[in-house]
C-alpha cells in the first residue's frame, strides 16, 4: 500500500512537471520569441485571416496556380494522404487522369513531362509547395485567363523566380515554391497593372 | 539521388557519429550520479521529487521489486490516460469541443503511449483535446522513454556488478532520466522547432476564408512541446494525423533534419554510455558499428528501391505520400531512421512507399528494433541478441559462454528466448488471424499483396512498440484496437520482464577473469557474428510472411500488375 501511494505521488509529480509546467514554459518562450510562428504563421489581408503560409489551399480556378493533389482536399480536419500502395489500380488511374488533366488545363503539348508532385497526392494533404517547374508550366494558362500582356507575363515569371525557396543551407530539402504566396502575388500584379 | 542528397546523408551520419561520445558521456555522468553541468541547474528539482513522493534515493532493490515498481507505475499511467480520454468532453482545454473517445480507442491509445509505441488509431486534430495531448500523451512520452532507459540501466548494473541482488532504484532512474536528460533536451528542441514554425499555443481552431472563398479550419494547439519529446523519447505519436508530414508539425527541411537527429541521438549515445559503464569502450563501439552497418544496409536498399523505375509509373519520381519540401531522400531516410529507432514518427506515408522500401521499414521493426532502437529499449533488445550470439559461439567451440566476465547459463538463454519469441508470436499470430477474419480484412485500404503488408505492418509496429503505420489500414475498430493493444503490451513487457530477470540473475554471479580462451566481444568477428544472428533469427521467423506481402508485390509491380 505504501508503494502504491509512493507510485501515485511520483506519477502526479511528473505529470505536473512534464504535462503542465513543461508545455507552459515552452509556450511562454515561443510566444515571446516567435509569436507569429507559434500561432500558425497566419496571413492577414485587411485584418482578415486568409490562411497560413504553412498550410496549402486548393485552387480550382484557371486564374490561380494549382496546388498538389490532396487526399483531404486541403481540409485540415484531419490531415493525411491517400495511403495507396504503388500496385493499387486506383492510384495508377488517378495519376493518369491527373497527368492528362494537367496537360489539358494548362494547354500544354501532349508529350510534356508533368512534374511528379502534380500527379501524386502529398503525405499531409496540406502540402503548401510545388516545384518551380510546376509553376512555370502553369504561367501561360494563367496569363491567358487573366488577359496579361507580355510585360505582365514577364513580371509573373520573375515573381516565380523570386519566390522560389532553394534548399536550406544548400543541402536540406528541395527547391520549392509556396502556391498560396504565389497566388497572392498574382493579385498584386493584376491590380498594379490595371491602374 | 543528387550531390545534395549525398551531402545530406554524409552530414547526417557524421554529426551523429561525432555527437555519440559527447552525449554518451553526459548520459554516463547522469546515470552514475556524477558531476555534470545540469546538476547545479536542476539538482533541486530532483530532491523535491524524492521529498514529495517520499522516496529514499539511496535505497536499492532486487530485480523483483524493481520490476513490480515499474509495472505498477506503468499501470497507473494506463489507467490515468484511459480515464482522461473517456472524460475529455467534461474537462478543460478542449476548445474544439471534441467528444469522449470510445472505450476501445481509449484502451488502445493509453496502452500505446505507456508502452512507448504511440500507435495511433485516431487523428489527433479531430479526436484528442489539448488536455489529453499534454497531460496524457506528453507526460507518457517522457516517462515511457525514461522507463526504457531505467530498464537498460538495471541491466547494465546486473552485468557490471558481482555477487549482489541489488540492481538499482527504479524511482531514481526514472527521475534522473526525466529531469536531467529528456526535459532539458526537449525544452531546447521545442523552442528551436517553434522558431521554424511548429505551432505552440492554446488558441481555438482558426477558421479562415481561403483565397478562393471557401472555409478552412486550421487546427491549433501546444504542438512543439509534444513534438520535441516525441522524437527525443523515440515515442513518435504525432500531434496531428499526418504526424511529421504535417506542415505545422515539421514545417521546414531544417526542422526535418533536426527531427531525424533527435530520434537517433540518445540511442546512439547510449552505446557509448554502455561501453563506459561495463568497462569496455571497445565493446560499446562494436555494438555501435554493428547497428551502423545494419542501418546503412537498410538505408541503401530502401533508397535504391525508391529511386528505381517500374513499369507502372516509369521514371516518374515516386512522390505519392511525400511532401515537396522534403523530397524523396529525406522521406526515405526518415522512414529508415524511425523504424530503426522504434520511434514511429513519419514524414511520408509509409503505405505509399515502394514495396521494398516498405519492407525495409517492416524488417527494421521485425528485427526487434535493435538498430540503435528506442531509448533504452534498443540497447536492451540488442543485449538479448548478444546473449544469444555469445551462447551460439560458446556452443560452436564447446565452452561455457561468457559475456563481460559473467557466465551465460541456461536461465539467461531461456529468458532471452522468451524476449525474442514474445513479439514474434504477436506479429505472426495476430497477422494470421486478421488476414483470415472478416473484421480484420474490413480495415484494408489496399487490395492485393499490399493488403497483407498493411496487416503485417500494423502488428509489427505494435509488437515492436514502433507506432508508425501503413496508415491506410482503418485500425479504429474494436478488433484492431484490442489486438494491437494486447500486442503492444506483450511486445513491451514480454521483453522488459525477462530482461530484468536476466539482470537480477547476472548481478548475483561472480566475475571470471579474462583468459586467452575467452570469446572476445569487442572485435569485427563478434560484430559479424552478431549481425548474422540478428538477420538469421529475423529472417527465419519472418521470411515466409514477407515473401507473401512486399516481396510478391515487388515482383508483380515489376511485371506491371495492379489490383
Amino acid at each position: 500500500m505504501r508503494t502504491t501511494l509512493k507510485t501515485i505521488k511520483i506519477f502526479l509529480f511528473l505529470t505536473v512537471l512534464t504535462g503542465i509546467i513543461y508545455p507552459l514554459l515552452v509556450t511562454g518562450i515561443a510566444q515571446v520569441a516567435f509569436p507569429d510562428k507559434a500561432n500558425g504563421s497566419l496571413i492577414t489581408d485587411n485584418h482578415k485571416i486568409i490562411g497560413s503560409i504553412l498550410i496549402g489551399q486548393s485552387f480550382d480556378s484557371a486564374i490561380y496556380f494549382s496546388s498538389r493533389p490532396s487526399a483531404v482536399r486541403y481540409n485540415p480536419l484531419p490531415s493525411g494522404g491517400t495511403n495507396y500502395g504503388l500496385t493499387n489500380a486506383l492510384l495508377r488511374e488517378q495519376v493518369e487522369n491527373r497527368r492528362q488533366q494537367f496537360i489539358t488545363f494548362n494547354q500544354l503539348d501532349r508529350t510534356t513531362e508533368v512534374p511528379s508532385e502534380m500527379v501524386f497526392a502529398s503525405a499531409s494533404g496540406l502540402d503548401p509547395h510545388i516545384s518551380p517547374r510546376a509553376a512555370l508550366l502553369q504561367v501561360n494558362r494563367i496569363a491567358n485567363a487573366r488577359n496579361y500582356n507580355n510585360e505582365q507575363k514577364t513580371k509573373l515569371i520573375e515573381c516565380i523566380d523570386s519566390l522560389t525557396a532553394s534548399a536550406q543551407f544548400s543541402f536540406l530539402g528541395k527547391e520549392r515554391i509556396n502556391v498560396l504566396l504565389l497566388n497572392l502575388e498574382l493579385e498584386k500584379i493584376s491590380s498594379t497593372l490595371k491602374q | 539521388m543528387t550531390t545534395q542528397d549525398a551531402i545530406l546523408l554524409i552530414l547526417f551520419i557524421s554529426i551523429l557519429a561525432g555527437l555519440t561520445p559527447v552525449v554518451g558521456n553526459y548520459l554516463f555522468m547522469v546515470f552514475t550520479d556524477g558531476k555534470h553541468f545540469m546538476r547545479p541547474v536542476l539538482g533541486w528539482l530532483e530532491s523535491v521529487t524524492y521529498k514529495f513522493a517520499g522516496i529514499n534515493p539511496k535505497e536499492e532493490t532486487n530485480w523483483k521489486t524493481y520490476t513490480s515498481n515499474l509495472l505498477l507505475f506503468n499501470l497507473i499511467g494506463i489507467v490515468f490516460l484511459f480515464v482522461i480520454q473517456l472524460t475529455q468532453a467534461y474537462l478543460p482545454l478542449n476548445p474544439a469541443h471534441l467528444g469522449n473517445t470510445s472505450w476501445h480507442l481509449a484502451f488502445n491509445t493509453a496502452v500505446s503511449f505507456v508502452t512507448n509505441t504511440n500507435w495511433q488509431s485516431y487523428a489527433g486534430e479531430t479526436t484528442q483535446s489539448y488536455l489529453v495531448q499534454m497531460l496524457g500523451f506528453t507526460v507518457q512520452n517522457f516517462v515511457s522513454a525514461a522507463t526504457g532507459m531505467a530498464v537498460l540501466l538495471a541491466v547494465i548494473r546486473g552485468i557490471s556488478r558481482k555477487t549482489t541482488d541489488k540492481i538499482g532504484n527504479f524511482w531514481t532512474d526514472l527521475t534522473r532520466t526525466t529531469i536531467y536528460i529528456l526535459l532539458p533536451a526537449s525544452v531546447v528542441l521545442a523552442i528551436v522547432l517553434a522558431g521554424q514554425g511548429v505551432i505552440q499555443n492554446f488558441k481555438t481552431y482558426e477558421t479562415v476564408q481561403t483565397v478562393e472563398g471557401s472555409l478552412q479550419i486550421l487546427p491549433m494547439g501546444p504542438a512543439a512541446s509534444q513534438i520535441a519529446i516525441k522524437l527525443l523519447g523515440t515515442n513518435g505519436g504525432g500531434f496531428f494525423n499526418a504526424n511529421s508530414a504535417h506542415p505545422f508539425e515539421n514545417p521546414t527541411p531544417l526542422s526535418n533534419f533536426l527531427q531525424m537527429l533527435a530520434i537517433f541521438i540518445i540511442p546512439m549515445g547510449l552505446t557509448y554510455t554502455y561501453g563506459k559503464m561495463v568497462g569496455s569502450l571497445r565493446h560499446g563501439r562494436t555494438i555501435f558499428l554493428t547497428m551502423g552497418i545494419l542501418f546503412l544496409l537498410g538505408l541503401g536498399i530502401s533508397l535504391y528501391s525508391e529511386y528505381s523505375s517500374n513499369p507502372i509509373f516509369g521514371n516518374l519520381p515516386l512522390m505519392e505520400g511525400k511532401e515537396t519540401r522534403f523530397g524523396i531522400t529525406n522521406s526515405v531516410l526518415f522512414s529508415v531512421v524511425t523504424t530503426n529507432a522504434s520511434c514511429g514518427a513519419v514524414n511520408a506515408m509509409h503505405d505509399s512507399l515502394s514495396p521494398i522500401s516498405g519492407m525495409i521499414a517492416l524488417i527494421n521493426m521485425m528485427l526487434g528494433e535493435v538498430i540503435f532502437g528506442g531509448v533504452g529499449a534498443g540497447l536492451y533488445g540488442m543485449i538479448i541478441f548478444i546473449i544469444l550470439t555469445v551462447f551460439i559461439a560458446g556452443l560452436m567451440v564447446g565452452r561455457t559462454p561468457e559475456y563481460l566476465g559473467k557466465k551465460i547459463e541456461a536461465f539467461e538463454v531461456k529468458m532471452a528466448i522468451v524476449a525474442v519469441l514474445a513479439p514474434s508470436l504477436v506479429i505472426l499470430l495476430f497477422s494470421a488471424w486478421a488476414s483470415v477474419s472478416p473484421v480484420g480484412l474490413a480495415g484494408l485500404n489496399n487490395p492485393g499483396p499490399h493488403g497483407l503488408s498493411e496487416i503485417l505492418y500494423a502488428y509489427s509496429s505494435a509488437a515492436g512498440n514502433n507506432g508508425s503505420a501503413f496508415a491506410g489500414l482503418n485500425a479504429n475498430t474494436i478488433f484492431y484496437n484490442l489486438t494491437t493493444g494486447i500486442g503492444m503490451l506483450i511486445g513491451r513487457f514480454g521483453i522488459i520482464v525477462p530482461v530484468l530477470a536476466i539482470a537480477g540473475n547476472m548481478a548475483q554471479k561472480r566475475v571470471t577473469p579474462l583468459s586467452s580462451g575467452t570469446f572476445r566481444t569487442d572485435n569485427w568477428l563478434f560484430a559479424s557474428l552478431l549481425t548474422a544472428v540478428i538477420l538469421i533469427v529475423g529472417g527465419l521467423t519472418f521470411f515466409p510472411a514477407l515473401s507473401l506481402g512486399p516481396v510478391v508485390e515487388h515482383l508483380l509491380m515489376n511485371s506491371g500488375l495492379t489490383f
